[in-house]
């Protein structure tokens, strides 16, 4: 290590020299960092990049270049009868080296199994506890033919205030003798703001009614509704969800549902990239549930090759 | 053992008694001379006031760490009663506004001053060797703060603390590759719940505190060790002096008064 000491005037840091493999290093953790989003393939090659160049880098700063080897010593003059052989210099294992190591080992395994578990719990949870029930919204009655109604509802009545989530539900008649339905979830695609329908809500004719299950749904009937708008960023959409304007990536998300008993059974929801067309004749382009912001299609759909379960 | 001391003035002899459990915590552990050398340490002579802002930041953590404390006594992270705890907080219990708005704002002015104390360092080019690891250091310290920021928001569990998780949570869901798994992990889910509320207090409290102090020990440490840079228009040449150097040599277990040895053994 040297040292800065100004009063001597002795100023040497301990600066490396110039060297040119940080180049192929940086060109190795862009590769890899480019392969991130392309494929596994050019990382694994980006990662050998790095680790090479990053080798022969270390190995320049250590002062030792891996290219330069030192000039051949003369073969010592052996003069007189050849040395007796050497005798092994004690035991290759040491009391002091064995217990390191075995401290080491011993410590890395308890670390090990103490700390994998929590890691465990904090991490793979999340991706686990995915059983979402269908929600049962109701009789049909609710839903007037070309009506849009907001439609409030627990996901999970037992997790509370937290799990109530809103659906924008349309009624567009009957689609070859079975009745269709537009269910827009109110999750904006851009960040996951709660989006609002443009029209006049009427708050009067609000509704709550106990449902099969203990759920307590809520409808609000909404009159000319124009779209829908995003008050956090300035989203907006048409009336099939299309994305009209601001920065969301996709269209909004609809529910699967059914129908048992004279019942609106809500089942997943799924997300959607555009509709052509409108009501019960829409051509939906569906895909998985995806989170907002994450692009569906286009070529910005590389970067998310993988969903986690949702 | 009564043994003759020497005469001494009253002064002394009231200074002695103070300084005695001084003396004795010293002889055992050390650590007065410890903090005496932490205090007492050689700076250049034209630090300025600009070079105080890193004590300041670490003045704002300690008033986030205690009064953060004080606020867990009262705080409960469960979905259906973290507003009502927090509205308790702030009307009912004695003070509880004035620590609650300590902490509230006291969070601002942490963050704020720790890209005061980054712009100090940035502009004196105190980064600059040796000190790289200590930017280095900082760098992660301003991460965590910010977290810090981030789960704490969540907290009082109002409308505006839950739509802004909601957007942060899904802002990170839009990173490449491993964004939706980022978000997932931090929701505790699929869907925002009471198990998202439970993580983010646990992170807030637990988690990045312990690493943020961690790293504080780090920090100061190297500052120790390595001094502090005069500003850039300084005269003088940057860098510590090696202080050791010029003291004298310290005699053993000298006391911090005087250095009589006690229980009679004679000089
Ligand atoms: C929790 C937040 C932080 C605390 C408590 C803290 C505390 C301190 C203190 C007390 C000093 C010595 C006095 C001074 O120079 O002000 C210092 C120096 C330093 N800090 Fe920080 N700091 C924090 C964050 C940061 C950040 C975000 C950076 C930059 C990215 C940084 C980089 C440095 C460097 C390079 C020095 C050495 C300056 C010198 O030797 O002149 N610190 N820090
Ligand atoms: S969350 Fe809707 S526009 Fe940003």
């Amino acid at each position: 290590m040297s040292r800065v000491d100004p009063e001597q005037g002795e100023h040497k840091p301990d600066l490396p020299g110039p060297s040119v493999w940080p180049i192929g290093v940086a060109v190795g953790v862009a590769c890899l960092l480019v392969g991130l989003v392309i494929s596994w393939w050019i990382v694994a090659i980006g990662g050998g990049i790095s680790i090479v160049f990053g080798f022969l880098w270390l190995s320049d700063l250590s002062g030792h270049p891996v290219g330069a080897r030192p000039a051949a010593a003369p073969p010592p003059a052996t003069t007189g009868p050849p040395p007796a052989q050497r005798r092994p210099e004690g035991p290759t294992t040491t009391r002091s080296g064995f217990l390191s190591v075995a401290t080491l080992g011993l410590g890395g395994v308890i670390g090990a199994l103490v700390s994998i578990p929590p890691i465990f719990l904090a991490i793979v949870p999340p991706f686990l506890k995915q059983s979402k029930k269908p929600v049962d919204l109701g009789p049909l009655a609710q839903f007037p033919a070309g009506q849009w109604v907001v439609t409030t509802f627990m996901l999970d009545p037992s997790e509370g205030a937290v799990s109530r989530r809103t659906a924008y539900i349309r009624y567009n008649g009957p689609l070859k003798g079975q009745p269709s339905f537009t269910i827009i979830s109110n999750r904006c695609a851009h960040l996951g703001c709660p989006v609002q329908p443009l029209g006049l809500v009427q708050p009067d004719k609000t509704k709550t009614i106990s449902t099969t299950g203990g759920e307590v749904v809520t409808t609000i009937p909404v009159l000319a509704v124009s779209g829908f708008s995003c008050p956090c960023h300035g989203g907006a959409y048409d009336t099939e969800g299309n994305r009209t304007a601001g920065p969301p990536v996709r269209g909004l998300d609809r529910y699967e549902f059914s129908i048992k008993n004279g019942h609106l059974i809500l089942g997943r929801n799924y997300s959607v990239s555009k509709v052509d067309g409108a009501g019960a004749g829409a051509r939906i382009h569906k895909y998985d549930l995806t989170g907002p912001g994450q692009h569906i299609d286009g070529w910005e759909q590389i970067f998310y090759p993988i969903q986690p379960p949702h | 053992m009564a043994v003759a001391r020497p005469p001494r003035s009253r002064r002394k002899q009231m200074e002695a008694i103070a300084l005695y459990p001084l003396d004795w915590l010293e002889e055992r552990s050390g650590l007065v001379g410890a903090v005496k050398y932490f205090l007492f340490r050689k700076v250049p002579g034209d630090t300025n006031w600009f070079q105080t802002l890193g004590s300041a930041t670490l003045t704002a953590f300690l008033v986030q760490a205690i009064t953060g404390v004080i606020l867990a006594m009262y705080y409960t992270p469960d979905p259906n009663s973290a507003y009502e705890s927090i509205k308790h907080i702030t009307n009912d219990v004695t003070l509880g506004w004035l620590v609650r708005g300590m902490h509230r704002w006291g969070a601002s002015v942490f963050i704020i001053l720790m890209f005061f104390h980054m712009a100090r360092v940035f502009l004196f080019g105190a980064y600059k060797y040796p000190r790289e690891l200590n930017w280095i250091i900082g760098v992660l310290l301003l991460v965590l703060g910010m977290l810090e920021g981030f789960t704490g928001y969540l907290l009082p569990w109002d409308q505006t603390a839950y739509w802004a998780t909601v957007v942060g949570i899904n802002l990170n869901g839009t990173g490449p590759i491993i964004g939706p798994f980022l978000s997932s992990v931090l929701r505790g889910g699929s869907e925002i719940g009471p198990d998202t509320l439970a993580r983010f207090y646990s992170i807030h409290m637990l988690v990045l505190p312990a690493a943020i102090m961690g790293l504080i020990g780090l920090h100061l440490y190297l500052v120790i060790r390595l001094g502090v840079t005069s500003p850039p228009w300084s005269k003088k040449a940057a860098g510590a002096p090696w202080i050791e150097e010029d003291e004298p040599e310290q005699p053993a277990r000298k006391g911090l008064v005087e250095p009589t040895p006690r229980g009679g053994a004679a000089k």
